[in-house]
Parts: C-alpha cells; structure tokens; sequence
C-alpha cells in the first residue's frame, strides 16, 4: 500500500514535471519574437516587420520544415494563388540577361539601397552551366535543365512559377520566394526563366 | 614576427597566382587549403592580440585603472580558461555574458567609460581596427588548449540556451531563411564556401574552436558577435544589436552544442 502510494506520487511529480517542461517549452516558444524585437534595430531597407512570420514561416519553423502532408497540400495551394503570371503570357525572356541574374547575389539586405537592381542569387544555391565552377549546392544542380525536362510551354510555366514562389511546389523549401517577396521583376523572373530553357543557353549546352 | 610576415606575403602572392579561372572547384578548394596552412605560419591574428594586451594593461577611463582586474567568471585578474567557458551567468549583472559584453561590463566599472562609448565602435575596418577587437584576440589566446564548456547550471543559462536554440531555426525575412537554411544539411556550400552544420557537435565544435578568427577576406581580425551580424546580414534580417541578449542566447546554444572542443583560436579564416 505504501510503495503504491509512493510510486503514485513519484508518478505524478514526473506527470508534473513533464507539463512543466511542456510550459516551459511553450513560453520559450512565444518568447523568440519578442526577444528579437527588442534587440534588433531597423538598417536601410531591413526594417522591424521582417521578424514577423506569415503563415508558411510560422508553419515551417513549427514543423521543423517537415509539416503533415494535409498541411503541406494546404499552403502549397495556398501559395500557388498568391503567383502573378506575366500579363503578356510569355514566360520566356533574355538568357544573357537571366546569366547575370542567376550570377548576381546581391540584394534585400541592410547594405543594399533602395530602387538598386537585385540579383536572383542561384548561383548561390544551384549549379546551373557547368562553365561557372564556383556555384553552392544547397539545391539541387540544375545544369542541362530544359534539355533533359523538355523545351516545352509547360515546362516554361513551371520555371516562371518556381522562381515566382518556391512554396507553391515544395512547402517548406529552402528557396526564396523571388517573385512573391518582390526580389525579382516579371521581366528578370522570364530572363532567369530563359536562362534554364533556353536552347541556346549554356545552361543546356 | 618579421619573418612570418614575410612568408605571408609570399603566401599571398602565390594564393592570388593560382586563383584564376579555369579551375575545378576542387582544385580551387585545394588552393584556399593551403593558403590556410601557409598562414598558420604567422597568422596575423597575433598581431591583434599583442596589441589588446598593450590596450588590456594600459590605465584609461575617467578612473584611469586598468582592466586587469576584470572577472570574466573565473576570478578577478584570471584569463586562462575563461574563454572557453563563455557565455556564462554572471551574479553580479544578473545576465548571460559573452566575452564582448563583459568587457564592456569592466570598461564600464573599472575604467568609468560611458557604456555608449565603450560599445561605439563594435566592428572594425581594415584600414581601423576597432579596440575591441584587439582586447577578444589578447583574452581568447589565454584560452588555446582549453575544452569548451558551457554548463547550463543556471535558469538563466538554460534559457539563454533554449532561446537560442529557437532563434537558430527562426524563418522570417523575405528570403524565408533561418540560420538553419545553410548550416543544418551535410555537405552543402554557398559558392566556393563549406557550411558547417552548426546544430551539431562536430560542426559546432570546428566553428566555436577556431572563432574569433583572422579573416583572409577582410584582412582583420573578426569576433563571434561579428560573424552572427554579418550571417542576420546575409538572412535579409534587420540588425541585431551589439552584445544583446538575443546573440548572447544564439553564441550561447552553439557553444554549448560544440561541449568538448579544444579551443584553438584566434583562427584563421578564408
Ligand atoms: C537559398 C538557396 C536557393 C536559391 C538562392 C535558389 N534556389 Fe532554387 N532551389 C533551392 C532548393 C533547396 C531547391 C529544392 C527544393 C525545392 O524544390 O524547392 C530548389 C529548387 C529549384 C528548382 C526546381 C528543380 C526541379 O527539379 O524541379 C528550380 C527550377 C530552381 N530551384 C531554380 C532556381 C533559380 C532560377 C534561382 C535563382 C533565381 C534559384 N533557384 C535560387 C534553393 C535555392
Ligand atoms: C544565407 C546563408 C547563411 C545563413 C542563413 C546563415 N549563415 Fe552563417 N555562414 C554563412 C557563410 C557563407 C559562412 C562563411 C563560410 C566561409 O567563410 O567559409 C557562414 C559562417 C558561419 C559561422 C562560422 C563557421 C566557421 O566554422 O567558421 C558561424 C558560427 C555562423 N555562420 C553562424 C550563423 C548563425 C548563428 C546564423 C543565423 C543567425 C547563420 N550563420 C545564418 C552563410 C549563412
């Protein structure tokens, strides 16, 4: 009866200190945002709302980018309403210039000025022609891509709107929303576009 | 001294010779590697921290003292070790402290220095480099050898660590990124440049055990609140405060995750 009695106590002080953790996890949780607000400072361009979260981020950093599939389904659709097609139905533009977008990683950040041209950054994450040799590999390499996918109209289309909003393929990708966050135009997003689907690209050569 | 910085300029010279373009990534790679070991030699870093130690023994401040007698937790007067086991909870502040911000503490309270001006110019340039600099490479160097250890044997310390943790996978910013985005995943680069996984221990430890470091690509010398600026910078994030609590929480989960490390800095960096 005794040990009964012990063992239930020690059961519900574990219980206890379970919620407690629990607590505490949810109060550190809610804590993050406001700690970031009081010691950040806007700089330049970089001002105080980029610390708040839409819904993607909130769900991505809650899931540890590994959101349930329903949910995943959900923002993907969600996101794919947000994409602004261009108004002349032509998906494709310059590689030449979509060459030096796909180099050019500068932009958004506190150094950079307002109204400057920004850059897509790809190269920064992908490999794209195989005669740049300093590219990163956080995605996926994307050399010989319209050779291998299709030069198609869809094919086109699904480059525009992956640049345009990466979460409306993949809901928790690493890949900016170029489109969407107003990093790129409509006319760099067809040259990029160009850029992986063009023919004549070095990309696909 | 002379001599190592002789063969620095040696070291760049044929660095600079075998960058052109043309190469494999590897090869490239391979370049930047033995750059790195050439200037093992005679690595600049030690310049910042013979200077910080002339800044560290000199009487200034309206109180005209030295900051000899500053505790960085381990007694008044101790340097050895003591970077290693930063940040740490210190009683008389009530606060988590790194290195940078209890210097400030004792410029503060030692030398009478306005908090404003002893945290004015936080970040150097290669042309002036800042004090404070100067004083983290001389503190730091009494750490070579010495494990990592952050104890999270204080509620503070704990939530310093949590809170940090938290920020580490933090996505905001128009890019969506958090530190995650690029130091979470093996073998992933930026360019030319390795990302370590920072929210493990092998790659925490490679991080916190060679920083502050020596950047070949500023040509100064960088501290940790320098590198988790400059990484907000590149997240599209507004700015971080100097020695706030928010990048003390983030040094402090990475230093605790890399436990164990032998510290071997000032380091050397790209
Ligand atoms: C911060 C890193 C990052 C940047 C910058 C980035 N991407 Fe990506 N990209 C990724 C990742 C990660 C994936 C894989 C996950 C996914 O599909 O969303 C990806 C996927 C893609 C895909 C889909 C590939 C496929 O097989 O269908 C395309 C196309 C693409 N990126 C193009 C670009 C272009 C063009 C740019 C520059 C305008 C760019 N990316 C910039 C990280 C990045
Ligand atoms: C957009 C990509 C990116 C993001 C996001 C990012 N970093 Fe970095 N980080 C880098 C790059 C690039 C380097 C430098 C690598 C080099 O110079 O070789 C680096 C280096 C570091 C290092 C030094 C590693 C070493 O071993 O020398 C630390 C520590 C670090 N980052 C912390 C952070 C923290 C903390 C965050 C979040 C606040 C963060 N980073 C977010 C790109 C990023």
């Amino acid at each position: 009866m005794k040990k009964a009695l012990i063992a239930a106590a020690a059961g519900a002080l574990v219980v206890a200190g379970c919620a407690s953790m629990k607590e505490m996890d949810a109060k550190y949780d809610a804590e993050v945002v406001q700690w970031m607000k009081r010691d950040f400072h806007a700089r330049g361009i970089a001002t105080m709302d980029r610390l708040d979260q839409d819904e993607v981020q909130r769900v991505c950093t809650q899931y540890d980018n590994k959101p349930p599939e329903a949910m995943a389904k959900q923002i993907e659709a969600g996101e794919m309403k947000k994409i602004k097609l261009p108004s002349d139905g032509k998906y494709m533009g310059d590689w030449k210039a979509g060459q030096k977008i796909a180099q050019r990683g500068r932009g958004m950040t506190w150094r950079d000025k307002p109204g400057s041209t920004n850059g897509g950054s790809c190269y920064n994450c992908h490999q794209l022609s195989t005669a740049e040799l300093s590219f990163g590999t956080i995605g996926p390499s994307l050399n010989q891509f319209g050779k291998k996918r299709g030069y198609t109209v869809a094919n086109q289309k699904y480059v525009y709107e992956k640049i345009y909003d990466s979460k409306a393929f993949t809901a928790c990708s690493n890949m900016p929303r170029l489109g969407l966050s107003g990093t790129l135009t409509e006319q760099q997003i067809k040259d990029v576009t160009a850029y992986l689907m063009d023919p004549n690209s070095p990309v696909n050569k | 001294m002379r001599k190592s910085l002789t063969t620095l300029a040696v070291a760049c010279a044929a660095f600079l010779a075998t960058s052109a373009f043309g190469q494999t990534p590897e090869e490239v790679k391979k370049g930047v590697e033995q750059y790195r070991e050439m200037l093992e030699l005679g690595n600049p870093a030690e310049l910042y921290a013979l200077k910080g130690e002339a800044l560290f023994k000199k009487k200034r401040g309206p109180k005209n003292a030295s900051l000899e007698q500053c505790d960085f937790g381990k007694g008044p007067g101790v340097l050895k070790g003591v970077y290693a086991e930063m940040p740490r909870y210190f009683a008389d502040t009530g606060k988590v402290q790194d290195l940078e911000s209890r210097l400030v503490t004792c410029m503060v309270q030692l030398q009478g220095i306005s908090e404003k001006d002893a945290t004015k110019r936080p970040f150097g340039n290669a042309d002036k480099p800042s004090e404070n600099e100067q004083l983290v490479a001389y503190i730091v160097s009494q750490s070579y050898g010495d494990p990592i250890n952050i104890k999270l044997d204080n509620p503070k310390m704990k939530e310093a660590y949590e809170i940090g943790k938290r920020l580490f996978f933090y996505r905001a910013g128009p890019w969506d990124f958090s530190c995650a985005t690029c130091h979470a995943e093996e073998n992933t680069r930026i360019r030319l440049q390795d990302l370590p996984v920072l929210s493990s221990p092998a790659g925490a430890k490679a991080a916190m055990t060679t920083w502050p470091a020596y950047r070949v690509s500023n040509s100064q010398l960088k501290t940790m609140e320098w590198r988790i600026n400059d990484c907000y910078r590149q997240m599209r994030f507004p700015e971080p405060n100097f020695i706030s609590d928010s990048v003390i929480a983030l040094t402090t989960y990475l230093a605790y995750t890399a436990n164990g490390g032998v510290y071997k800095g000032p380091g050397i960096k790209r």
